[in-house]
């Protein structure tokens, strides 16, 4: 009797510092998003004393502040911070239900669907913003029925999943070139956005759907964040436990899907993001709680990070995309050499 | 061995011939402005100087020849890759071979201030077989050696990074940009018969080298321990086929620029029609390759009129079915 009392006395120990280290970590990440926040704000070609970009954010005119902080630091801020966050939930969600670090919406051709379904809209149609929104999402999850059909069969792999996902990437790499190719928007800027992903030229009045989407799902994928966790056990388990596995698993894919549909749409597919969030959380954070949260700040973190770095630490001024790319694939190698090493594949 | 003739053969050569002399043909005539069938034949005879289509069509010939060879070398690189690593999945591009070629192009643009064709090949080559060697030992660790699965995966991750490297060495540097966007998008287009004679060598030498491994690389089918009972080095013979299909996509990425799926696709449609023996595999893929890339390059020429679509992104979105296909059927363990 004594014994058991102890081992659950020790379980709980255990749970309990899971849970402070999750808030401590969570927290911690969550301070660090804001400071980035600032210096988005701060930082530029000139920087303003901090009195003035906050007179400047409440609404007063100083001339040269208003316009460099309302009209090209706020926004940019805003969707670095809304779009990196969406990111990392929806990555770290994949990345778990499938329980595999490497499926993730970038491998599967989600964020390809929906890069090509918002180019389609902007270069051959000129739709307004909700329209280029409503789409991507459609593409998002067209993508994902499509995997999901192409992958069914007698034994499911994971590394089937990925191969297929592969090929989808490359057919709709193909439709946003030939897209960008013919739609006369053939400059420079336009096609790294879109093919790498950029906070440039983000304007203001572009991001209300996505701080609306991302307002919306992350309260859904965090309630249903512990039924993720129990997913992660496996099927069975999960049933016996009570999780209605397939309604929990599509509401969680949709609402990913329309997280990273619309991130995508807004600020063009920021390579890695959604691929590193969701592993350096787990390791910040540790196995146990749910990480969606942890996750969305990560990926906010290194957004922003990464911005900020290809703005101030070069001569010359890089797009996110690219130094998120830059930080990201060799740590996708490194986890493929880890993978094939443990013979996981 | 004894040569042992697929059935199917004599059909499959007398199609495939009727094909590339129709894709020949539609590469002549078609484009930007159509020409007539007299307009082909004054462009090749040289007859009726003046006429604007028979010039139309001699500017149109070495395009066409340039990507008939193009689209052979990187059929039987493709078919020498998936031979040496006895893994239907292996491509130049999918194994991110094309892209490790274009970053030590763009390196060159960047900070050598290479500027011809020349010169371009032999930082590409360096470029594919750094590549080539990286992915393959990526995707060989751990139990089982080399599936499919890890290289293509190892190969997708290799390109992920190398492109991102190709972005960052271009954006401060807009020579680098002109020149690299340019050797980019002028795809089988920027065939001349100068680019075609400095491809020639390198085509020749990579087609010899794929004749000779043929009847060595069947025994390797049969697994190395079978192939070294048979008298096969099978070190020495992967190291031979690697330098010929590294050779030869290298050298159809200098000049033309990355383009993906060939070889899978001709390897494939091949070894489907005539079977596993390579000695036949490798000479038809060579043809379908052909076939392929010059039917693409006129479809990317018809559906983007009067511009043109790169012939990269039409043969991705012809191939990459085909990759999806095979990733769907369930023997995708290893050949």
């Amino acid at each position: 009797m004594k014994n058991q009392f102890g081992e659950i006395n020790f379980i709980m120990t255990g749970i309990r510092k899971r849970r402070r280290r999750w808030i401590q970590v969570t927290s911690l990440l969550f301070v660090l998003t804001c400071i980035l926040c600032c210096a988005m704000l701060l930082l530029g070609n000139t920087i303003y004393p901090i009195q003035e970009v906050i007179r400047s954010l409440s609404g007063e005119r100083i001339a040269g502040v208003t316009f460099a902080v309302n009209t090209i630091r706020l926004p940019r801020m805003l969707a670095g911070l809304f779009a990196g966050f969406a990111f990392g939930v929806a990555g770290y969600i994949f990345q778990t239900m499938l329980r595999n670090p490497l499926a993730n919406p970038n491998v599967l051709g989600i964020t390809s669907g929906s890069s090509a379904a918002a180019v389609l809209c902007i270069t051959m149609f000129h739709t307004s913003n909700a329209v280029v929104s409503f789409a991507s999402v459609i593409a998002g999850l067209i993508t994902v029925v499509f995997m999901y059909l192409l992958s069914r069969g007698k034994s499911f792999s994971i590394g089937r999943l990925i191969l297929i996902g592969i090929g989808i990437q490359a057919i709709l790499d193909a439709v946003i070139s030939y897209l960008l190719l013919i739609g006369s928007q053939q400059d420079i800027p336009a096609a790294l956005r879109w093919l790498n992903g950029s906070l440039n030229g983000s304007k203001i009045e572009e991001l209300p759907p996505l701080i609306i989407t991302v307002i919306i799902f992350t309260p859904i994928v965090l309630l249903l964040g512990k039924q993720l966790n129990i997913l992660e056990l496996g099927e069975q388990m999960a049933s016996s436990l009570g999780v209605s596995t397939d309604k929990t698993r599509v509401l969680l894919i949709v609402s990913s899907v329309f997280m990273i549909a619309i991130a995508t749409a807004t600020t063009g597919p920021i390579a890695f993001v959604s691929f590193l969030a969701g592993p350096i959380a787990n390791r910040l954070v540790g196995a146990g709680f749910s990480n969606i949260l942890p996750a969305g700040l990560v990926g906010a973190s290194l957004v922003l990070v990464a911005d900020l770095v290809g703005q101030f630490a070069f001569v010359y001024r890089f797009p996110v995309g690219v130094i998120t790319g830059l930080l990201g694939a060799p740590y996708l190698i490194l986890l493929l050499i880890r993978m094939n090493r443990k013979g996981e594949l | 061995m004894d040569l042992h003739v697929p059935k199917n053969f004599k059909l499959t050569i007398i199609v495939s011939i009727i094909l590339l002399i129709a894709c020949i043909v539609a590469s002549l005539a078609f484009g930007a402005r159509v020409v007539s069938f007299q307009d082909i034949l004054d462009g090749l005879t040289g007859k009726n100087e003046d006429s604007f289509g028979a010039n139309i069509v001699r500017k149109r010939l070495s395009r066409t020849v340039f990507s008939l060879l193009c689209g052979a070398a990187l059929g039987v690189s493709g078919a020498l890759m998936q031979a040496i690593t006895r893994n239907p999945l292996a491509d130049p591009s999918i194994l991110g071979v094309n892209t490790g070629a274009s970053l030590f192009v763009v390196c060159g643009l960047a900070f050598f201030n290479i500027s011809t064709a020349n010169q371009y090949i032999w930082f590409a080559l360096l470029g594919a077989a750094l590549t080539a060697a990286f992915v393959f030992g990526i995707g060989s660790m751990g139990r089982g050696g080399a599936t499919p699965i890890k290289l293509v995966l190892a190969g997708a991750a290799t390109t992920a990074a190398l492109s991102s490297l190709v972005t960052a060495i271009l954006i401060p540097n807009s020579y680098a940009m002109d020149q690299f966007r340019f050797w980019q998008v002028g795809s089988v287009g920027s065939g001349t018969w100068n680019s075609i004679t400095t491809f020639l060598p390198f085509l020749a030498i990579g087609i010899l080298i794929a004749f000779i491994s043929a009847p060595a690389l069947n025994a390797l089918a049969l697994g190395d321990d079978v192939a070294t009972g048979l008298g096969v080095r099978p070190g020495f013979l992967r190291l031979g086929g690697a330098i010929g299909g590294v050779v030869l996509c290298g050298a159809a990425t200098a000049l033309a620029g990355p383009i993906g799926f060939i070889g899978l696709m001709s390897t494939h449609v091949m070894r489907l029609i005539l079977g596993p023996d390579v000695r036949f595999v490798i000479p038809m893929s060579a043809i379908t390759g052909a076939i392929i890339l010059t039917f693409s390059d006129v479809i990317g020429r018809l559906i983007a009129s009067p511009g043109e679509l790169e012939v990269g992104v039409v043969t991705a979105f012809i191939g990459a079915p085909i990759l999806i296909i095979l990733a769907k059927k369930s023997k995708v363990r290893s050949l």
